[in-house]
């Protein structure tokens, strides 16, 4: 903004000094570079507000921790991240392999079918894992019976049984990454190799492996962020994160100060994946070399092999999401069937409106932050509004447990300054609001509607941008007029995407719950850890049910670009 | 013509009370602009009168475009001084936003908005009741001769039809000055002559002054009034065709611009029979000066004594390009009818054309 000119002469009336300065402001250059670091700053300072939390450690907090849960908590997350790390690769690696190279009874639908299991939570998969085959479950009785009562089976509830259950959730990140670098990477290099006379192992070893790895490590650093995300399906397990240590604190002391602490371990957790993720991609920048879709010719398999194909690729899938879903389905049919089921659905209205109406402000929020920024980029100053966006867009890599104290030390902050000029902030923003769960929320799902926006205005060229202007449209009216019609479809995409993501979240609203306020998940949770799954079939099932909604659109995407 | 940012309210400035009609439609003064560490434009001067046509030549990465999207407001500049019609538009402080400039901008892939049928594409520029709008739109449509394709969407027109809209977007608001970015580089080479002359033929009828970026010199020569020669962000030449084709500033100029071969004046005495006149054109002119050499300029003449031998012959259609290799290894075009076929090997003497002049190239 040009409200400071220099005067060219000092004789120039007062009209002229105003006409003269609106007609400058009109370009509004300056006006959207605010907004665009404004969101970055109000994205960014609850994650810098904890992070600097590390730099007045409280010695009475550290010690009290360090003598009674930290050492075990530290240990479980060391091992759980391992070991869903190395799961997830093994699984979503050699299934995208498998599915790319190879020919077999049904591979072209299990290309699509295998990336079902993004619809399913993993609170909600945990409970069925631990009700199917824990203590007391069908399977043990079935084992029991037939090999003796004191006949040896695995501890379901254990670490173990976590890192199973995380990895059946989260591999599809891996598959899906690693199929992309496949056919669009790997395939031009792996025909140049096969006419350099390389064998087709040859060359699938020393040719695609190195250029799918960093696909495969940018897949595992995004399974890590979930994992460390999560406390709630680890207590299924009995499993102590650091994130569950993190919940410990805050919704039993409501201690600021000892929450921020441990969360700041949950972060140096969250910067050592990404550290791993850079070691295990090294110096390798691939781009896209060849064709995309011509590339390693699928081998076809047949009699026993073709058999193990088929069945490893069903495997999964019944164990990841069929499987679930049909026990689900039965639980709750049998649950409307009985006497008691007719009180519980009562309630259902009102958890399903809280949680409706925590999706609307969230969708609401981020679709309107993601298109003002998407616009700024083309009418602010572009370096600035750039490094704003990728700043907005970092929320999505912190664990949520870091975005739920940050944002209350944001908010308290706040508080307090505003409590100095005397105006107060409604809610109880102390302890946990529905503005504070927004905030917390838009901090963390800001990113995929920014990603899915920013794609629809990459399909506005600068060209048409710089017409409307040259033809006297102002940069409100350009994107009124120009950028929203033609990025419609994206809006609509990031709507999905962002809703379905803030539907299904739950250890936010966990940590940053008004009293009494019960979404759809927190009721699944709620009665699944007082080991009530009948009851929360229903429930489990409409999450899973809008859920699939991103993940068809997505498995269309893909089944269309299969050869 | 009525352009309200050019409005009297406005015009109240000191810089503003200078202009008056007989003001430039658009005066560059000493503009700069660096990305990161390039100096993109460098210095760059021009004037552009009422209804001149100027074509703005050069390679890729000379800074034209960039030039070009400075004019429009879309970068704003670093120093210097842009006017048009005598208002200030930047001058290195403050940049008045595109919208308020009051300039056509016509593209190379056109940049239709894809949403909007072609009269709402050609009305979105136009500010006035909706009456009046139809009118000119209407009027835009028969300028380009297009008067039945107004519900047209931008998809189901051919390229061609697409270039006449986009042209006819941009002229609808009636610019002071229209800018047109490589307009016909996207149009495939049979169609380009054809659509050229007449987006030339609109212009000259509405009497709106352009400004015109091309990397092709042909174009450029075509077109322009006059034309501006750039190369690494500095304008080298500005001047009519034909003192740019015969009098270029520089070698580079020279050889941009057409198809030249530079000797030195001695070997040019020695090797190449000269016609009397065009060695009294050269009389008094230093031994190590360079001069230019169009293949139009030389001739030759199958001649078993004379001391260069034809070395390479290209068909072109109309012509044949002969390069003929000189006693002293260096070679030199020639240009010859489609009907005198020459095999390679040949022995000739060079000559001079009639009445052309070898040039003498400035050294800097």
């Amino acid at each position: 903004m040009t409200t400071t000119l220099q005067p060219d002469s000092p004789s120039r009336s007062d009209e002229a000094a105003h006409a003269e300065r609106s007609r400058f402001a009109g370009g509004g250059r300056g006006g959207w570079t605010s907004v665009a670091v404004g969101a970055a700053v109000v994205v960014a300072v609850p994650v810098l507000m904890l992070a600097s939390s590390i730099l007045t450690p409280s010695g009475e907090v550290w010690s009290q921790q360090w003598r009674t849960r930290l050492p075990g908590e530290l240990r479980d997350t060391a091992i759980l991240l391992v070991g869903v790390a190395v799961g997830t690769t093994f699984l979503g690696a050699g299934l995208a392999w498998l599915v790319s190279a190879y020919r077999f009874p049904g591979s072209r639908q299990f290309g699509w079918m295998l990336i079902l299991p993004l619809a399913m939570p993993s609170y909600i998969l945990g409970f069925l894992t631990l009700s199917s085959v824990g203590r007391t479950g069908p399977v043990q009785d079935w084992w029991r019976d037939r090999f003796g009562i004191d006949a040896w089976f695995p501890d379901v509830e254990s670490i173990g049984g976590a890192i199973v259950t995380f990895t059946l959730v989260l591999y599809p990140y891996v598959y899906l990454l690693a199929r992309a670098a496949l056919r669009d990477q790997a395939s031009g290099a792996y025909q140049a190799a096969r006419t350099l006379g390389a064998t087709r192992s040859e060359a699938s070893r020393r040719i695609v492996l190195p250029l799918v790895r960093p696909a495969i490590a940018a897949g595992v650093a995004v399974v890590m962020m979930e994992t460390l995300t999560d406390f709630a399906t680890v207590q299924y397990f009995g499993v102590d994160t650091v994130s569950v240590g993190v919940f410990r604190i805050w919704r039993g002391t409501y201690d600021r100060d000892a929450a921020s602490q441990i969360a700041t371990l949950v972060l140096a957790f969250a910067l050592l994946a990404i550290g791993l993720e850079r070691v295990a991609r090294g110096r390798a920048r691939f781009s896209q070399t060849g064709a995309a879709g011509a590339g390693i010719e699928p081998l076809r398999l047949r009699g026993g092999r073709a058999v193990l194909a088929t069945g490893t690729c069903t495997a999964m899938v019944l164990a990841a999401f069929a499987g679930p879903v049909v026990r689900l389905a039965v639980w709750a049919v049998q649950e409307q069937r009985s006497d008691r089921g007719t009180p519980l659905i009562d309630q259902y209205p009102e958890y399903l409106a809280n949680s409706l109406q925590l999706v609307a402000f969230t969708v609401v929020v981020c679709i309107g932050v993601a298109i003002v920024l998407a616009n700024a980029q083309r009418f602010g100053r572009p370096r600035i509004t750039q490094w704003a966006t990728r700043t907005t867009a970092m929320g999505y890599a912190v664990p949520g447990p870091v975005v739920a104290i940050g944002v209350i030390l944001a908010v308290v902050g706040l508080d307090d300054l505003l409590g100095r000029i005397g105006l107060e902030l409604p809610g109880a923003v102390r302890t946990g609001s529905l503005l504070i769960l927004v905030y917390a929320y838009v901090v963390r799902f800001l990113a995929p509607g920014l990603t899915a926006v920013e794609a629809g205005m990459g399909q506005v060229s600068e060209e048409v941008t710089a017409s409307a202007r040259t033809l006297g449209a102002r940069p409100l009216e350009t994107a009124r007029r120009i950028h929203l019609p033609l990025s419609r479809s994206s809006l609509l995409a990031a709507t999905v995407l962002v809703g379905v993501d803030a539907l299904k979240e739950l250890p936010i609203v966990l940590l940053l719950r008004p009293f009494g306020f019960d979404t759809l998940p927190v009721w699944v949770y709620n009665l699944a850890s007082e080991s009530r799954f009948q009851q929360a079939a229903l429930p489990a099932l409409s999450i899973i049910a809008v859920a699939l909604l991103p993940v068809a659109l997505l498995a269309r995407r893909l089944d269309r670009t299969d050869p | 013509m009525n352009h309200p940012a050019l409005s009297p309210d406005m015009t109240t400035t000191p810089t503003s009370t200078a202009a008056s009609s007989n003001s430039p439609a658009l005066s560059i003064s000493d503009v700069s602009k660096h990305f990161a560490d390039v100096l993109a434009v460098d210095g760059v001067s021009l004037d552009v009168a009422d209804a001149e046509l100027l074509a703005l030549v050069g390679p890729s990465g000379c800074g034209k475009s960039t030039l070009l999207r400075m004019i429009a407001g879309l970068i704003p500049i670093e120093s210097g001084r842009i006017e048009l019609g005598g208002i200030v538009a930047d001058d290195g402080r403050r940049s008045l936003p595109p919208e308020q400039r009051h300039v056509g901008l016509v593209f190379q892939e056109h940049a239709l908005f894809p949403h909007l049928s072609v009269e709402k594409n050609i009305g979105f520029g136009v500010r006035t009741t909706n009456a009046e709008r139809a009118g000119r739109v209407a009027e835009m449509l028969e300028l380009v001769g297009l008067g039945s394709h107004g519900n047209r969407y931008p998809h189901e027109l051919s390229g061609g039809e697409r270039q006449r809209v986009a042209l006819a977007r941009a002229l609808a608001p009636d610019p002071a000055l229209l800018l047109l970015d490589e307009p016909f580089a996207s149009l495939d080479p049979n169609l380009r002559a054809q659509v050229r002359s007449e987006v030339v033929d609109v212009l000259r009828s509405t009497g709106t002054a352009a400004v015109f970026v091309t990397h092709d010199q042909a174009e450029a020569l075509a077109v322009g009034d006059r034309i501006a020669v750039m190369r690494d962000g500095r304008t080298l030449q500005v001047d009519g065709p034909d003192a740019i084709f015969h009098r270029p500033a520089d070698r580079f100029v020279a050889a941009f611009m057409g198809e030249a071969d530079f000797m030195t004046v001695a070997a040019l005495r020695t090797s190449i029979a000269g016609t009397p006149e065009a060695t009294d054109h050269l009389r008094g002119v230093d031994d190590d000066e360079i001069v230019m050499l169009r293949p139009d300029d030389i001739g030759f003449a199958v001649d078993p004594t004379g001391h260069a031998r034809v070395s390479q012959a290209e068909f072109r259609g109309s012509t044949w390009c002969y390069t003929l290799e000189l006693a002293d290894g260096s070679t030199v075009r020639s240009m010859r009818s489609h009907v005198d076929a020459c095999p390679l090997g040949t022995t000739v003497t060079p000559t001079l054309v009639a009445h052309h002049h070898p040039v003498v190239i400035p050294t800097r």
